[in-house]
């Protein structure tokens, strides 16, 4: 039993339960993937497995560095690589190794980590959910900031004052989402809910801890 | 819709067992109620106005008049939730969505019979 599996988020959708229930899902295209290192606490000092999602990628899209690399694992054409820590109770992948989608069982837990969709420069409204202030009616203050702090005392702004700045394209982990069904003919996995990123972005689908 | 394999995903889900409606027929829904332990099916019956949505997302909405009220409701014809449909009347419009009945009433509401 592999900790997780790496994917390609491919859109959401809805399906009904037996019971009638609607279930908003997220369909990812998950595996096939390969392990293409085994970190050992011996050599690095942790228990951990890099997986890497067979996409059939071209060998001249890779550096050379990077085919040697997956060379060793005797795997080629892929791009995303993404380490996951073996617990107890993992099975002891060797690289070379396969993790396919039919792993998983519906009913399952996992979480799913991901790039979330950037927003660029976002304002305080955005970023921060500040209220604003009113639109018309003579106001003057819109979006603005607003005070950051008192003046002569203490004469600096307190780290971790919430301003503009990037927003999104950061990772983000969402925890506990139910597998709703696995497809292993089309190596495609639902998850209940709603995953980080734009449709065809890298997921890595993690077993929850507990 | 747009990847084939969500297309795919939600195919099974979809129900073939219904009539072919188009809007402006007159139809009668009957959805499943439970009722603590008893399920019963209750019927509404009225006019197709509107369809929304594609895939195994796809709602009908279908209104009626109900004691000089206007009454709308939306179903998403796959859900299990909806057991039957059947065509009562057909009716011949020129639009997909007949939200120009709202404002209408009576003589004026009514709608001709598709040949």
């Amino acid at each position: 039993m592999s900790p997780g599996i790496l994917g390609k988020k491919i859109g959401m959708t809805q399906v009904f339960r037996p019971n009638g229930e609607v279930v908003p899902v997220t369909l990812l295209k998950a595996g096939p993937c390969v392990v293409v290192q085994r970190k050992t606490p011996t050599t690095d000092g942790y228990d951990a497995v890099q997986l890497g999602l067979v996409e059939g990628v071209k060998p001249q899209r890779l550096n050379k560095p990077e085919t040697g690399h997956l060379k060793k694992a005797g795997a080629d054409g892929i791009r995303y690589k993404k380490e996951l820590r073996l617990r107890a109770g993992d099975d002891d992948l060797k690289p070379g190794d396969r993790v396919l989608v039919g792993d998983f069982r519906p009913a399952e837990v996992v979480d799913v980590i991901g790039t979330s969709k950037g927003r660029g420069f976002a304002g305080l409204v955005k970023r921060h959910h500040f209220r604003g202030g009113p639109s018309s009616h003579g106001s003057m203050f819109h979006r603005a900031a607003g005070s950051i702090g008192a003046s002569s005392y203490p004469s600096r702004v307190f780290p971790g004052m919430r301003m503009a700045g990037h927003m999104g394209n950061e990772q983000v982990t969402v925890r506990n989402l139910e597998i709703i069904d696995v497809n292993p003919e089309d190596n495609t996995l639902m998850v209940k809910g709603a995953v980080p990123g734009p449709n065809g972005s890298y997921v890595m689908v993690r077993r929850t801890k507990r | 819709m747009s990847h084939p394999l969500l297309a795919k995903a939600t195919e099974k889900l979809l129900r073939k067992d219904f009539p072919a409606y188009r809007i402006g027929d007159t139809i009668r829904v009957q959805v499943k109620i439970r009722e603590g332990e008893k399920e019963r099916l209750q019927a509404f019956e009225g006019t197709i106005i509107a369809e929304n949505r594609s895939g195994v997302s796809k709602t009908i909405t279908v209104r009626k008049m109900s004691f000089g009220t206007g009454v709308e409701r939306i179903f998403p014809i796959h859900a299990p939730v909806v057991d039957k449909i059947e065509i009562i009347r057909t009716g011949q419009v020129r639009r997909a969505k007949l939200y120009y009945l709202r404002g209408l009433r009576g003589k004026a509401a009514r709608l001709r019979e598709r040949e």
